[in-house]
């Protein structure tokens, strides 16, 4: 009679609905712990890229298929060794609705960290040593974000709309300062514009278009710093995506194609003279800058193979040369790479894999032989990664 | 021997009136009784007062209450409900109105909550198929159907019409007032016409929280429910005739609707301005004859949908699509039977599908299937058998892509045994499979025309248990295991805020095991107090064998339960009688399931159930009723983020003469 009590009760536990905890992080152990330290006392000099001193570890945001609001931060400690998976909610507890729906950009400026959040149309601004939460600026539809001195730049798809039959929006990037998270002023660039980069006093807006299928941009906006508007449109190539500054005042533009005729491929531009200098004929999803080189990875449908060709190589930025055709060298198979860091002091390469978007996707550490060192479960769509450390002085 | 087995089929029947149910059988022995005799897999079935006596205002709530199913809820007056028999998917199920199947060609999927309950006279679900052999080649090849049945006129001794008028308000701003009026024009020819209206704002409260390790708030948000707003209108027609040994019936139906599209609940997201605008038309009919040991039945049908959705939101993608459909179908059914225990029938099909979207790139498929079945049925003593085989032959036109020809046979074979009487053991195996829809093969930048068919397979063992003890006491019980094999699955996964919207991906495999469990009891208690229960359980082991390379055992989906498949769920219903009052209670629960077959923490969903109550009177043509639903008010989402009503009520005025 007792046990089926005990029974019953048991059971009504089970059976019964909780109230959900907030999710306490997830600590793994994937690695000894390193430190990392540049123990060379000079910075080479004038270089565009950061520069670090020391290397504490990286925070990656998972991006969580759109509607699903699984947004998450998960964190790298090389000096334990150890993968934090979901820190956000243990760090901001009483923010409803946690994090918020698909993470698209990952940065850290002046002791901060700033993700955007494209649909919870916001900037989370939090401090990049704890994540805990010091603000939002809500922006429509954001997607990537730059800085410059007291500013940060924001690009949005959700521009001016002209009411017509098309139904034409234009996109702007937005200017915020970062002592009042105020968005100051806005600028009018492109149909939604994507990936922007900070050069010799102006912006680079690499406008996508992508909402006009058919019909995609295919230049660059140039946006003078100082009056913020736009001085003119640099021709490239259909939907652009990704635009990035190298440490030779070349700017690496990835356009998508037009999924047709166009082809994926990747452009070079000068900053001096603002036009197309080069090409390299791979499809690039995303790539990082560190020095010289130029790591990358596409994902291109084959109606061949009917799956996915995925490449990764290396690419030379001062001769403009594919030096490495695949910096993977041990055999590891990547289903969905989305996101690509690598580590300033050690060279490292990490490559995440977001699998079919809805399951948990994994990041995969390589060493820069390409053997994998580690890999370890991340949130849902691990995609953007951003260093924190001690930088350099120049 | 129709008539008994009939009757035992159909319990709430002996809550009707002594006049109506006779009727009902009479003309259910007239129409139906020829077959029902070899009736193998029995359905699930909810009839007339019991219908009634249930809080639901859609076909989709009134599913909830049967075994084996779960019901994929958006919430609200207008979210979409989409029905999933045995974790075999929606697409595998066949919904039929009035015999004859809906149709989506588009996505396959069809919307339960469209289907209002105000006349609809029986809901059945039957898992593999229903074991009559006159039926059409769409019948035999779904894995499971649930047949909606539309009230059928019948007319008190001496009277050759009937008007009814009914209204029903409540929480989310609902007005939803119908009329039906039913006519006898002589004694072969009926008449019904019915039509309904329901404005809702579809706003409600909902609340989110959560707790830190010791139990206080983390934090708590209470919202209303906004852009849920709804405007609907129904129309329907029907002629109902008889012939020499036969019968026909024709009818047109209209639903238009107007609604906002909530979407998902996400951080800094309260609200969202999806709107969608809906009209669908259609126009069946059916015609059954005998001479002698042939039957023949026909049945034709004519759809046309339209479906406009609109986006206006600008911080996002400005949509704004129409989309198009025509559906043509006609079946011939032809039913022999040899001897009093053997019959064999042979049936045709053929259905024509176009889609119109003013999409870019868009293909404008067409997609014409032909469908037939050989069937055959055995008795012999106690023991029933039935086997079948289904050819199905599709080809798809559009213009870019040259003809996809599919062409498949799927058998079937069904047992049944009956070593005493109270007792029947069955037995079923069944092969079917769905076609990729338009959407997932040709939508624009979504579709994959390499998309393989979906197969299912199901392998079921059960016994049903019924008994009578004296006048008072009867009982059903009923239990079923089974085992499904789902392969090629195609899964998708919504994309963006937009219902209707996915991304397709042909992975998976999916291996259910399962049990279903029902009891069913009536007891006249007293002088005039009758009490019936009825329960339902359901247990599946429902798990994802998709990616053999993701086998992590605390995280991996290898094996891991499929998206929002609870292990446990199940339903309790009490029903109380006592001269003109009613009190029905009903619960629902579902168990803890996750939204991923990743079966990690951040993917688990807690339990939710809910308790309705409601309450009923009537006097000659006139009848009260209140329902309150969610009684204990908890806050639940059946899909992630998509918040469900708390405590809400309704009343309800019927009048009739």
């Amino acid at each position: 009679m007792h046990s089926k009590i005990r029974f019953l009760i048991l059971l009504l536990c089970v059976a019964c609905r909780h109230d959900t905890e907030v999710f306490l992080p997830e600590v793994e152990k994937v690695a000894e712990g390193e430190v990392l330290v540049d123990s060379a006392s000079q910075a080479a000099s004038n270089t565009f890229l950061p520069v670090y001193e020391r290397v504490e570890g990286f925070y990656l945001l998972n991006e969580g298929n759109m509607g699903s609001n699984k947004s998450t931060l998960d964190y790298y400690d090389f000096s334990a060794g150890q993968y934090i998976r979901n820190i956000y909610g243990n760090a901001n507890p009483h923010v409803p609705k946690e994090l918020g729906d698909v993470g698209n950009d990952l940065a850290i400026y002046g002791g901060r960290l700033y993700a955007v959040i494209n649909c919870s149309n916001k900037i989370e601004v939090m401090n990049s040593q704890t994540a805990e939460r010091i603000g939002q600026v809500d922006i429509p539809n954001c997607r990537y974000i730059r800085f410059s001195g007291r500013y940060a730049y924001v690009t949005s798809y959700a521009g001016p709309v002209v009411i017509s039959d098309e139904y034409k929006q234009r996109g702007y990037v937005a200017r915020i300062d970062t002592a009042t998270l105020q968005v100051v002023d806005t600028c009018v660039v492109g149909f939604q514009p994507d990936g922007l980069e900070i050069a010799d006093g102006k912006i680079y807006v690499a406008n996508s278009g992508g909402y006009r299928v058919n019909n995609y941009e295919h230049t660059l906006s140039v946006v003078d710093l100082q009056s913020f508007r736009e001085l003119r449109r640099i021709p490239v190539s259909p939907n652009l995506h990704h635009v990035r500054l190298d440490n030779h005042g070349q700017l690496w533009v990835s356009s998508r194609g037009d999924y047709f005729a166009v082809p994926a491929k990747l452009y070079c531009v000068a900053v001096s003279t603002e036009e197309v200098t080069d090409s390299v004929d791979v499809a690039v999803s995303d790539f990082w800058l560190d020095g010289d080189s130029l790591y990358f990875y596409g994902t291109a449908w084959s109606y061949v193979s009917m799956d996915d060709e995925i490449t990764y190589g290396i690419i030379d930025v001062k001769t403009h040369q594919i030096v490495s055709r695949g910096f993977i060298t041990d055999g590891t198979v990547i289903k969905k790479p989305y996101g690509i860091a690598v580590n300033p002091l050690t060279k490292d390469i990490y490559l995440t894999d977001a699998k079919n978007y809805v399951n948990p996707g994994t990041l995969y550490c390589f060493d820069p032989a390409g053997k994998k060192k580690w890999s370890v479960r991340t949130g849902d769509i691990p995609a953007h990664i951003a260093f924190r450390g001690i930088p350099k002085k120049q | 021997m129709a008539f008994t087995v009939i009757c035992a089929g159909s319990l709430a029947a002996t809550a009707q009136t002594v006049v109506d149910s006779t009727a009902i059988k009479l003309d259910d022995v007239v129409v139906w009784g020829s077959t029902n005799r070899k009736e193998i897999v029995p359905a699930q079935r909810l009839i007339g007062a019991e219908l009634e006596a249930l809080s639901s205002s859609s076909v989709g709530d009134a599913i909830r209450y049967f075994s084996g199913v779960q019901l994929k809820d958006y919430g609200g007056v207008g979210g979409l409900k989409t029905v999933d028999v045995r974790s075999m998917g929606t697409n595998h199920m066949g919904v039929f109105y009035d015999g004859i199947q809906l149709g989506n060609a588009q996505n396959g999927q069809v919307d339960l909550s469209k289907f209002s309950l105000d006349n609809v006279e029986s809901i059945s679900l039957y898992n593999g198929q229903k074991s009559d052999i006159l039926q059409s080649a769409k019948d035999y090849a779904a894995a499971g159907v649930i047949y909606i049945r539309t009230r059928r006129p019948q007319f008190a001794e001496g009277k050759n019409y009937n008007v009814r008028a009914s209204l029903k308000a409540g929480s989310f701003g609902v007005i939803n007032p119908s009329f039906l009026w039913e006519q006898k024009w002589s004694a072969r020819l009926n008449s019904s016409f019915n039509t309904e209206y329901l404005t809702a704002t579809g706003k409600y409260k909902f609340r989110y929280r959560r707790v830190l390790s010791d139990g206080s708030t983390a934090w708590d948000t209470t919202a209303i429910r906004q852009n849920g707003d709804m405007e609907a209108f129904r129309l329907e027609g029907g002629l109902f005739g008889r012939l020499n040994d036969g019968v026909w019936n024709a009818k047109v139906y209209y639903y238009t609707s107007n609604k906002g599209i909530p979407g998902a609940i996400v951080n800094n997201v309260w609200k969202t301005s999806q709107r969608q605008w809906d009209h669908n038309f259609f126009a069946q009919g059916q015609m059954k004859k005998s001479w002698g040991r042939y039957e023949l039945m026909l049945n034709g049908k004519f759809a046309w949908d339209y479906l406009h959705y609109l986006s206006p939101d600008t911080t996002s993608l400005y949509i704004n699509n129409v989309f198009r459909q025509t559906e043509a179908y006609i079946s011939v059914a032809n039913h022999y039977s040899l001897c009093d225990q053997w019959d064999v029938a042979v049936t045709a099909d053929y259905q024509f599908n176009a889609l119109n979207a003013d999409l870019a790139n868009f293909v404008y498929p067409k997609r014409h299937t032909f469908l037939w079945a050989a069937a055959s049925t055995f008795e012999w003593g106690r023991f029933k058998a039935m086997g079948n085989v289904i050819g199905t032959h599709a080809f798809d036109v559009t213009d870019v892509h040259r003809a996809q020809c599919v062409g498949k046979l799927t058998p079937a074979l069904f047992l049944s045994f009956q070593p005493v009487s109270a007792i029947t053991l069955r037995a079923y195996y069944k092969q079917s499979f769905r076609q990729p829809t338009f959407n997932d093969l040709y939508y624009t930048d979504i579709g994959n025309i390499s998309l393989e068919p979906e197969f299912a397979t199901q392998y079921n063992v059960g016994a049903t248990c019924q008994k009578r003890f004296g006048q008072s006491w009867h009982f059903e019980g009923k239990v079923d295991a089974y085992f499904n094999k789902v392969d090629n699955k195609i899964v998708a996964i919504p994309k963006g805020s937009g219902q209707y919207r996915w991304m397709m991906m042909n992975i998976g495999k999916v291996k259910i095991l399962g049990v279903d469990v029902s009891a069913q009891t009536e007891w006249n208690l007293l002088k005039d107090w009758t009490l019936n229960l009825t329960l339902n359980y359901t247990y599946q082991r429902a798990r994802d064998y998709t990616d053999p390379t993701d086998n992590d055992p605390a995280s991996g989906t290898w094996g891991g339960q499929i998206a929002y498949i609870p292990w446990h769920s199940g339903s309790v219903v009490g029903n109380l009688r006592y001269k003109r009052w009613m009190l029905n209670y009903s619960f629902i629960y579902v168990g803890e399931r996750y939204h991923n077959s990743a079966n990690i923490r951040q993917n688990h969903e807690e339990p939710w159930y809910t308790h309705d109550v409601k309450v009923g009177w009537n006097i000659h043509s006139l009848s009260l009723s209140l329902e309150i639903n969610n009684l204990l008010n908890q806050q639940y989402d059946v899909v992630l983020n998509y918040p469900m009503p708390g405590r809400n009520w309704k009343c309800i005025v019927k009048y009739g003469f």
